[in-house]
């Protein structure tokens, strides 16, 4: 079995028996790379000199007996967290040179629990996206079949680890962007909480939604993963100072006397029924791990879509106004006046998709429009937590698809934004809830594409996110499949 | 027709925190461009702001100060524009629910008491600055600024006349000093001031158009904008033409106010809540703690004065203009328990003094311990009020203390009756005609004979004593 195939579990044990060292995992990385890269491309930039040299300090470290939870361990960040020295852009042209005088706390800290930094991931522009086709470098392809697309924002995470181009990878979620990709390409992926996971140094899309979290092959990966990530950052007000459990302690546990919610929303017609019969089979498998699947209802989901759609922009409008060609990043070449260079700077620097947000933004705050739309999106995202809040007073735990279909074609919707925007139908509301939300694969469909299932639970309820999974995967018997690169 | 004039003040005060309002960057003006600065201030990709608590305590400060009602919810808000000295595209402000509102502060208006409403105090961020090369067609971001923090102090329309306005923004700036949460210098724009102002016939209710007036650097400059532009209003509704709403500059050199930009060009700010920080909350405690931490106010401090060291309005007045005066003036009183003598040393010489170069009381070389033994050893005669004058012109040059000042130019005043005596007989005995004189009538010459005792003793005899003994003496008997 390559290296590259391992868990981080898995790896841990043998790293430290010293059945192998970090630089031949690393190796093993590098080739698998260099093997299915181009037909995937998971990659913005690609750090391989760099992962090198850290993996010897790692089998140093190993030697020396300093060992921390991802000692030697390769991992991959989308590219909109800041790397210090190591250019970081967003999938943007107008962020093409930037490179970062620091490093995202989530950067710091895998630093500290001793990853090894193999890349960093493609993604769409600025995190707009479903389908990473709107990165400026090029879009990703799914592994599982290189016509179709892989998902997005987090794009590139999601195949680093579906085709071994790394063992676990960052992203970050604002819409779906962990959670639908990681369903189309048949990994684990979490969304924490809102204000579990620090934000420093992620570059920001829609602040209020925005949150960082893993990609991982299984469960237990993912519980490891949270462990280094989640926390309090006094660099971020709105992250949580509340404690952070150990979140190994929930795996390998039974659901018994758990009420598993399963809401009418969101099993609703124009569902693939190849999605709606994997749902199905999960429901069995929850069963048999001791919970009680029971109807719910979460009465404005219809709206969530158009709410996010007004408050994702509106906030993005004005996050990306620092773009403006004055301190870094791209600027224009031939200026007459100031004007000119914010707008060739501007126009030139941005794709299509992050344009059209901003304009959508800016109408959406503009004086005699902001109540109509921002004001009256802040209320409904008021009720839309409020119905989860409703929710969780009746279950553990929520089950739901990931996505409506498995992964679509490259191209098919790429000239209808509102399809694209239907496909975060299912993930969007928790970002507007701040709740946590999990997709595990659960199936694939005929022709051979993953399908994922969502657990949603209470704000910071990762701990039953991971033990709702952990128990799945031990039930389904999943068989074990690896794309066919 | 007779006009009423209608002016609203906004005020921009820069608060005295060590670090900016969210991030760790010094606050201290000048510095090499750009090196009080770091990816937060910047506004660099993925960095947050976090609020500095200090900026809400000074805040809260002026607030309690003015009278306001401190909201126990806070938030900050995005104001977004583009402009090179703004990194982020958005300044971080208040909005919707600003710190404090329903304030007031008294001024004097034709010598009676008139209530100034403060309509909202909120915090915020100053921008950079915009350095212009005249020999390039280029401009250079200095973001040292960029992030201090700021109060802004909007004011009701309840002023009346541009004198009225220069009178609030001094008992403003005043205060604001008195807290020492602000260094109140005008020229380094640490206090800044845009005045709304529009005119109406005398007896309406209604406000007419108003005009906004920017770049007015010092109380001087306000007056003579708002003068100006009053009269500018007043010419254009007498000659039937319409007052534009508009933002004007005001142009110290050439006297006048120029339109800036119109209503129709005014940015759209699409303020909205700053998703980066969380609301603020303040409970009572917290005021409570920030206001038994508070100093005595420049208006009480007057009315103390007067009451206490039964001093007229007008010195107390004088001496509370500034917090470090006051508080020379209280401690020399202290020293010699002579109130209105120390306010007529404060307020006579030594304030010349200080105000011939340019210093404040801070620099005063004459310290209160010293002012007030030099009242003493006038109290008690061992110096004349009128050597004094000279003594403590020789303190402020030197910084010695009286009794070595004295001491050195052997200044002790003569008040031995005996010695003194002795002099007024030589005196009299050398001047028989003006003696003879003075006995005829000519009481003019009592003069002469002060004068020749005091050329005799170089002007050290005691000249309480010394008219006593010449009386006597030359009546005669």
């Amino acid at each position: 079995m390559a290296l590259y195939s391992f868990t981080i579990h898995e790896l841990q044990k043998k790293i430290e028996s010293g059945e192998f060292s970090s630089s031949e995992l690393t190796r093993s990385v590098i080739s698998r790379i260099d093997e299915v890269e181009e037909r995937v491309h998971s990659y913005i930039r690609l750090l391989k000199e760099e992962a090198l040299t850290a993996a010897e300090l790692a089998d140093e470290n190993i030697k020396a007996g300093k060992i921390r939870p991802l000692t030697g361990i390769p991992i991959a960040l989308k590219d909109i967290v800041c790397t210090k020295g190591i250019p970081t852009t967003c999938g943007s042209r107008i962020l093409q040179n930037f490179v970062p005088p620091y490093d995202a706390t989530v950067v710091e800290k895998l630093k500290a629990a001793g990853a090894v930094f193999i890349g960093k991931a493609n993604m769409d522009e600025f995190a707009m996206g479903s389908s990473t086709e709107t990165s400026a470098f090029g879009p990703t392809r799914n592994p599982w079949d290189l016509e179709r697309i892989p998902g997005g924002s987090s794009g590139g995470s999601a195949t680093a680890v579906a085709a071994d181009e790394c063992i676990a990878s960052i992203g970050s979620d604002t819409g779906g962007s962990i959670r639908q990709p990681a369903a189309l390409c048949g990994v684990v992926g979490l969304k924490p909480t809102y204000g579990r996971v620090s934000r420093f140094g992620l570059i920001a899309f829609a602040s209020s939604l925005d949150q960082i979290g893993p990609f991982t092959k299984d469960v237990e990966d993912c519980s490891i993963m949270m462990n280094v990530l989640a926390g309090y950052d006094p660099k971020d007000s709105t992250s949580v100072n509340a404690e952070v459990p150990d979140y190994r302690k929930f795996l390998n546990r039974d659901l018994r006397g758990w009420k598993i919610g399963i809401p009418k929303e969101y099993f609703i017609d124009g569902i693939d029924p190849e999605v709606s019969e994997a749902l199905a089979r999960a429901m069995e498998v929850v069963k048999n791990c001791g919970g009680e699947c029971v109807n719910i209802t979460l009465p404005h989901t219809e709206y969530s879509v158009a709410v996010y759609y007004i408050i994702a922009p509106a906030e993005a409008s004005s996050n990306l106004a620092r773009y403006d060609g004055v301190r870094y990043g791209f600027r224009t070449a031939d200026v007459r006046d100031l004007t000119d260079m914010y707008k060739k700077s501007r126009m030139q620097g941005f794709g299509s998709e992050v344009k059209r947000r901003i304009m959508i933004g800016t109408y959406a705050l503009s004086a005699g429009y902001y109540d109509a739309y921002y004001g009256k999106a802040s209320q409904v995202r008021a009720l839309i937590r409020k119905d989860y809040d409703d929710a969780f007073q009746k279950c553990d735990i929520i089950l739901t698809p990931t996505t409506p279909t498995p992964a679509f074609k490259i191209g098919e919707k790429t000239e209808d934004p509102l399809q694209m925007y239907l496909s975060d139908i299912f993930t969007i509301s928790a970002n507007l809830a701040g709740i946590p939300g999990l997709s595990i694969p659960c199936g694939f469909t005929a022709s051979g594409l993953p399908i994922g299932m969502q657990f949603l639970a209470g704000h910071f309820e990762e701990g039953k996110l991971l033990q709702a999974a952990s128990a799945y995967e031990k039930n389904a018997a999943i068989e074990k499949r690896r794309p066919n690169l | 027709m007779e006009f009423e004039t209608v002016i609203g003040l906004e005020v921009h005060a820069q608060l005295l925190t060590e670090t900016k309002i969210f991030c760790g960057c010094s606050t201290k003006f000048g510095g090499a461009p750009n090196s009080h600065t770091c990816p937060v201030c910047l506004g660099m990709p993925g960095v947050l702001p976090v609020l500095n608590k200090k900026v809400v305590e000074y805040a809260m400060k002026m607030a309690l100060a003015t009278n306001c009602t401190i909201n126990p919810f806070n938030r900050f808000a995005r104001k977004n524009y583009f402009y090179p000295d703004l990194p982020k595209g958005y300044q971080i402000s208040q909005y919707a629910y600003p710190l404090a509102e329903h304030g007031h502060i008294l001024i004097e208006s034709d010598g009676q008491p008139k209530k100034i409403g403060i309509t909202r105090i909120h915090m915020e961020e100053d921008a950079g600055k915009l350095i212009h090369d005249e020999n390039n067609p280029s401009s250079y971001v200095d973001l040292n600024r960029a992030g201090v923090p700021l109060i802004e102090i909007v004011g009701e329309p309840d002023i009346r006349s541009p004198e009225e306005a220069a009178e609030y923004l001094k008992r403003l700036h005043e205060i604001l000093v008195y807290l020492e949460i602000c260094d109140g210098n005008m020229e380094e724009g640490s206090f800044r001031c845009d005045a709304n102002v529009s005119i109406r016939p005398m007896g309406k209710q209604e406000f007419g158009t108003r005009t906004e007036l920017k770049n007015m650097n010092s109380f001087r400059n306000v007056q003579r904008a708002l003068e100006y532009e009053v009269k500018r209003q007043q010419y254009l509704v007498e000659n039937g033409q319409q007052i534009v709403q508009e933002t004007r500059l005001w142009d110290d050199a050439q006297g006048v106010t120029n339109a800036m930009r119109s209503k129709e060009e005014a940015h759209d700010y699409r303020y909205f809540p700053d998703p980066d920080l969380v609301p603020v909350t303040v409970d009572e405690a917290w005021i409570e703690q920030i206001r038994s931490d508070m100093p005595e106010l420049p208006l009480a401090k007057r009315e103390r004065f007067v009451r206490e060291f039964a001093i007229p309005t007008y010195d107390a007045g004088v001496l509370t203009a500034e917090k470090p005066l006051a508080e020379y003036y209280e401690e020399v009183v202290k020293l010699c328990g002579k109130p209105k003598q120390a306010s007529n040393w404060v307020m006579g010489d030594l304030l010349r003094f200080l105000k011939e170069e340019r210093r404040d009381i801070r620099q005063c070389p004459v310290s209160a311990k010293s002012l007030a033994e030099m009242i003493l050893l006038i109290e008690n005669g061992t110096i004349s009020g009128k050597m004094a004058k000279d003594i403590i012109d020789e303190m402020y040059q030197t910084g010695k203390t009286p009794d070595t000042v004295i001491a050195e130019k052997g200044l002790v005043q003569i008040t031995d009756e005996g010695e003194l005596a002795k002099t007024i007989a030589a005196i009299i005995e050398g001047n028989p005609k003006q003696l003879a004189d003075y006995r005829a009538g000519k009481e003019k010459l009592f003069g002469f004979f002060v004068g020749q005792v005091m050329k005799a003793t170089q002007g050290k005899a005691n000249p309480q004593l010394v008219n006593d003994l010449l009386k006597k003496n030359l009546a005669g008997s």
